[in-house]
C-alpha cells in the first residue's frame, strides 16, 4: 500500500495530532511512514499542513502537486488552497466549519467560506463535506475536530487504517483522561 | 593535532551496507521520529556526556530529546544563550567528554567568536555543532547558509538528507571529531530537523560508552596566543586539503550511476541536504540520469566530484540557501581544466532564495533534461483567506501591548520590538512593533534613537527568555551611557515560540532540578535601573496606569508585565458574548484583533475552541456584553 495525505487547516487545529496518530496507527501495522509539518511561528494561527506518506520506496516526506490520495481539510479555504496537491481521483474530506482571519474581522480580507465549498462541490468528484458543527455539538467539545474529521477518512477507507486501528493509536499516543471523549469524535462523523 | 586517517576507512566500511551493519548491532528496533530526536538518539548512541544550546527554529527538539531519552550520566542544560552554550560545550571536549551543542542558523553568529577560536585550539572529546539552517525563511530573520560558516571557521561540515542519515551521520560525525581533532558541524535544515520517518535505531545497550579523561593541564595546548594560532592555522590548512581527497572516499559521498536511458547520459545532477531527496524523486519521474550526493559541503570531496565531472558535459546542482555545491563544481573545473558546464543559482536555472520544493526541483530537472514540463491544470479558486500568523486568543502580549498602546496614545513615540512571539505584535490592529532586528537589539535601538531625539518617548519590548540571552549588556549600556527609554519585559515564564523552554528565570532546570530563579526585578536593580515595576497585563486599568507613570520618569526605566503563557498554563476559562447586550459595535476587534472574536451578523461571536477566558475583551466593551462563561 502506498498513500499520501495532506491535512491542513489553521494553527491550533490539531493538524500535527491527527497526523501523528495516523503515523503510529501505519506504523503499529509495519507501515514506513513519513511526515512534515508546519512548526513554528506559522502555528500561531497561520495556515498550517502536514504531509504524509505511507508505503515502500519512498524518498521524500514531501509531496508533490497532483499526488496526494487523501486531503484531509480541516477548515474550507484551506483545503481549497491545497487542492492543487490532490490526484485527478483523490478523495477529499473537509470539515465545513470555517475559521475567520482576523484580517477578516477587521474588514480588511472578505473571506465567504460558502464559496470554498461550492468551489470544492464544482471540481472534486470524491468529496465528502462533514457536518463538524453538529458532530462537535454532539460530541460536547470543540477541540476535537481532528479526530471527528480523521474517524470520517477511516469510515471511507481513505487512510487504509480503520476506525478501531486509530483508537488503538489513541490509546498509545493520548493521555488516558481523554480518551473516552477521543473515541467518541472518532465515531461522531457516522459513515 | 591527530592526524590519523584510518577512521575514514572505519567510516566509508561503516557506510557500506546497512544490512551489514545491522548484523553487527544485534539490537535495534524502529522508531517514528523527527529528525531532530533521531540525532538526539544519535548522540545518545555515540555515547554523548554533555549537551547543551539554546532554543531556536528548527533545532530546538535535538535537546529536549536527549533530555527526555537520556540515560545515568549524561548532563544536559538550556543554557543562557549560544555563546555560553559554545564555551560550555568546548570545555567539555577539553576534558575528553563527547558533547553536543545546539542552535539555529542564527545563533551561530552569537556563538561564533568561541567556535572560530575553538577550531585552532582544537578539541579533546567529540564536539559536534549541530546548527538547524531554515530555508525559506519559515522562522528565522535570514536565510544564511552556516556551510559558508563551514568555510569561514575552517570546520568540517556534514549535511544530512533525511532522518535515518542525520541517525547514522551525527555517530560519524563525532568519531571524526576526534580523530581529527576538531569541531565537526551537522547541519540539517528544516525539512530534514522537522521531517518525521520510520528509522531504525540502536537499543540503549548498544550505545557506546565515553569516560572522560578529566581535564589535563596543557598550557601550550589550551592557551590561545599568536604563535599558537600562526603554527595551528598551517595545520588546519594542511589537513582540511588532505581531507578533500580522505572525503571523497566517505560513503555519504556518492554518486548514482545514469540508468536505462540515461545510461551514456552527459548530463548529470550534483544535490546536497533535503534536495538530494526531491532530486532522487525526481529520477523516479524523469528517469535516473547520473547524481552526484555531496554530504560534507566543507571539506568539499574534490577527487570524487572531478571523476562525476569528468564523464558529463553539463551538470545541474540542486541545493538550497547559497550555491556552494555549484561553486566547488565551478573552481574543480577550473583546477583540473573540465569543460563541463555547471548550471544552478548563478546560471538562472535554479531560484536564488526561498525553498526549493518537490515540484520546482521536478520542473527544473524536466527542463535540464529537455522534458515537457507538468501539465498544470489547477482550476482558478475563489480569494482565499490571507491567514499571517497572530498573538494566540488570550495571549498576554496581546494585553501589554494595548496597555502601552493607550497609555501612549497621542505622544510621540517608537516602539522596538524583538525576537518570539511578541514580535507578532506588529499585526493590526496592535501595530506595535516599528523595529526588529535580532536577539536583543531593540534595546540598542531605542537608546539610539532617544540619543538622537530627545523628546521622544522609546520603548524597547524584550521577552524574559531573550532578555537573560542577550538584553543585559543593552540595560548596562544604557545606565552606563545616560540613555533614556522604557524596558518593557514581557514575562510570560517560559521561551515561547520555540515551544516552551524553562530558562533562569522560571526555576527550572532540564535535569529536572528546582532551582531559585533569577528575578528579572533585581538583575534590573542591581544594574542600577531605579524604576522598576511588575504588572498583571490582564488588568488593563492598572497596567496603563502603571506604564503612564513609569515612562513618565527619567533614565533607564522598566515595567515588567508578568502573565503566564495561555499555550502553557492552560486557564479552563472562557468568555461569552450576550447578544441581548451586544449592539455590534465591533470595538473589541478593532481594538485587539482576538482570533477567538468574530462577527456573526450583527453581534459579536466567540469561538469556544479558541478562547482562553483572559478577559481583556471584557474589560473594553462599552455596553458589558462580553461575561465569563461558566462550561464544565
Amino acid at each position: 500500500m502506498r498513500k499520501n495525505i495532506v491535512l491542513c487547516g489553521v494553527g491550533g487545529q490539531g493538524t500535527v495530532l491527527a497526523s501523528r496518530l495516523i503515523s503510529a496507527a501505519a506504523m503499529a501495522k509495519q507501515i514506513p511512514v513519513m511526515s512534515a509539518e508546519t512548526i513554528g511561528m506559522a502555528q500561531r494561527g497561520g495556515s498550517v499542513f502536514s504531509h504524509l506518506r505511507m508505503g515502500e520506496g519512498i524518498w521524500s516526506p514531501m509531496i508533490a502537486r497532483g499526488e496526494a490520495d487523501l486531503i484531509l481539510g480541516f477548515e474550507p479555504g484551506e483545503a481549497v488552497r491545497m487542492l492543487p496537491y490532490l490526484k485527478p481521483d483523490g478523495q477529499m474530506i473537509v470539515s465545513s466549519r470555517p475559521v475567520m482571519p482576523v484580517t477578516a474581522a477587521l474588514g480588511g480580507n472578505a473571506y465567504r467560506p460558502e464559496e470554498m465549498l461550492a468551489f470544492l462541490r464544482e471540481h472534486v468528484s470524491r468529496l465528502w463535506i462533514v457536518d463538524t458543527d453538529r458532530a462537535l455539538l454532539e460530541v460536547g467539545s470543540a477541540k476535537v475536530l481532528n479526530l471527528v474529521l480523521l474517524g470520517a477518512a477511516a469510515a471511507r477507507g481513505a487512510l487504509g487504517l480503520t476506525r478501531e486501528d486509530l483508537r488503538e493509536a489513541v490509546r498509545t499516543q493520548i493521555q488516558e483522561r481523554f480518551h473516552a471523549l477521543n473515541f467518541r469524535a472518532l465515531d461522531a462523523a457516522g459513515d | 593535532m591527530p592526524r590519523n586517517y584510518d577512521i575514514i576507512c572505519l567510516l566509508r566500511n561503516r557506510r557500506e551496507s546497512r544490512q551489514e551493519q545491522e548484523k553487527d548491532v544485534k539490537a535495534l528496533h524502529s522508531e517514528f521520529l523527527m529528525g531532530n530526536e533521531a540525532i538526539a538518539l544519535g548522540a545518545l548512541a555515540a555515547g554523548v556526556n554533555l549537551v547543551c544550546g539554546y532554543p531556536g527554529t528548527p533545532s530546538t527538539e535535538v535537546l529536549e530529546t536527549v533530555a527526555k531519552r537520556r540515560g545515568e550520566g549524561v548532563y544536559v542544560e538550556w543554557s543562557v544563550n549560544e555563546k555560553t552554550a559554545m564555551e560550555i560545550a568546548g570545555g567539555a571536549a577539553y576534558a575528553g567528554a563527547r558533547t553536543l551543542v545546539t542552535m539555529k542558523q542564527m545563533g551561530l553568529n552569537v556563538a561564533s567568536d568561541p567556535l572560530m577560536c575553538l577550531e585552532y585550539i582544537g578539541v579533546k572529546g567529540g564536539l559536534v555543532v549541530l546548527t538547524a539552517d531554515d530555508p525559506g525563511p519559515i522562522s528565522s530573520q535570514t536565510e544564511q547558509d552556516t556551510r559558508h560558516f563551514a568555510g569561514f571557521s575552517k570546520v568540517p561540515c556534514f549535511d544530512p538528507s533525511t532522518a535515518q542519515e542525520a541517525y547514522d551521520m551525527i555517530q560519524e560525525a563525532f568519531d571524526f571529531s576526534e580523530q581529527y581533532g576538531t569541531p565537526v558541524l551537522l547541519r540539517p535544515t528544516t525539512r530534514v530537523s522537522h521531517g518525521y520517518a520510520s528509522i531504525r535505531v540502536k537499543d540503549p545497550e548498544e550505545y557506546r560508552v565515553n569516560t572522560p579523561e578529566g581535564f589535563v593541564r596543557d598550557t601550550g595546548r589550551w592557551v590561545i596566543f599568536p604563535r599558537l594560532s600562526n603554527r595551528n592555522h598551517r595545520l588546519i590548512e594542511e589537513r582540511n586539503a588532505k581531507l578533500r581527497d580522505v572525503l571523497s572516499d566517505y560513503a555519504g559521498n556518492r554518486t548514482e550511476a545514469g540508468e536505462g536511458e540515461w545510461a551514456q547520459c552527459r548530463k548529470g545532477l550534483a544535490a546536497g541536504g533535503i534536495s538530494y531527496t526531491y532530486a532522487m524523486e525526481a529520477r523516479e519521474r524523469t528517469g535516473r540520469v547520473p547524481l552526484l550526493k555531496i554530504s560534507t559541503p566543507f571539506p568539499f570531496p574534490e577527487r570524487k566530484a572531478a571523476e562525476f565531472l569528468a564523464e558529463l558535459d553539463e551538470v545541474l546542482c540542486i541545493e538550497e540557501l547559497d550555491p556552494v555545491i555549484e561553486r566547488e563544481l565551478i573552481y574543480i573545473c577550473g583546477k583540473y581544466g573540465l569543460k563541463t558546464r555547471i548550471l544552478g543559482k548563478q546560471t538562472g536555472h535554479m531560484p536564488l532564495s526561498g525553498e526549493n520544493t518537490r515540484d520546482s526541483v521536478q520542473a527544473a530537472v524536466a527542463a535540464f533534461l529537455g522534458l515537457p514540463a507538468a501539465e498544470e491544470d489547477s482550476p482558478e479558486p475563489p480569494a482565499l483567506p490571507v491567514r499571517p500568523p497572530v498573538l494566540c486568543a488570550g495571549c498576554p502580549h496581546r494585553a501589554s501591548f494595548y496597555a502601552v498602546k493607550q497609555a501612549m496614545r497621542g505622544k510621540k513615540t517608537i516602539f522596538c520590538g524583538d525576537i518570539g512571539c511578541y514580535t507578532l505584535g506588529n499585526a493590526v490592529p496592535l501595530d506595535m512593533v516599528d523595529t526588529c532586528l535580532c536577539m536583543g537589539a531593540g534595546l540598542g535601538i531605542a537608546q539610539a534613537i532617544n540619543h538622537l531625539e530627545p523628546d521622544r518617548s522609546c520603548f524597547a519590548f524584550v521577552g524574559d527568555s531573550t532578555f537573560f540571552a542577550s538584553a543585559l549588556p543593552g540595560v548596562v549600556n544604557a545606565v552606563y551611557n545616560q540613555a533614556a527609554f522604557t524596558l518593557v519585559v514581557l514575562d510570560n515564564s517560559t521561551t515561547a515560540m520555540t515551544g516552551h523552554q524553562p530558562h533562569p528565570g522560571t526555576g527550572r532546570t532540564m535535569m529536572g532540578q528546582a532551582v531559585d530563579k533569577v528575578s528579572i526585578e533585581n538583575v534590573l536593580r542591581g544594574i542600577g535601573v531605579t524604576a522598576v515595576e511588575t504588572v498583571d497585563p490582564l488588568r488593563l486599568e492598572e497596567a496603563v496606569e502603571t506604564v503612564k507613570r513609569v515612562s513618565a520618569l527619567p533614565g533607564v526605566k522598566a515595567v515588567i508585565f508578568r502573565s503566564p503563557c495561555v499555550a502553557l498554563f492552560k486557564s479552563g476559562k472562557r468568555m461569552a458574548a450576550d447578544p441581548e447586550k451586544c449592539v455590534g459595535c465591533g470595538r473589541c476587534i478593532r481594538e485587539i484583533g482576538c482570533p477567538a472574536l468574530s462577527m456573526n451578523g450583527k453581534k459579536i461571536s466567540v469561538d469556544a475552541a479558541q478562547c482562553n477566558g483572559c478577559g481583556l475583551c471584557a474589560q473594553l466593551c462599552p455596553v458589558n456584553a462580553l461575561k465569563e462563561e461558566n462550561h464544565a
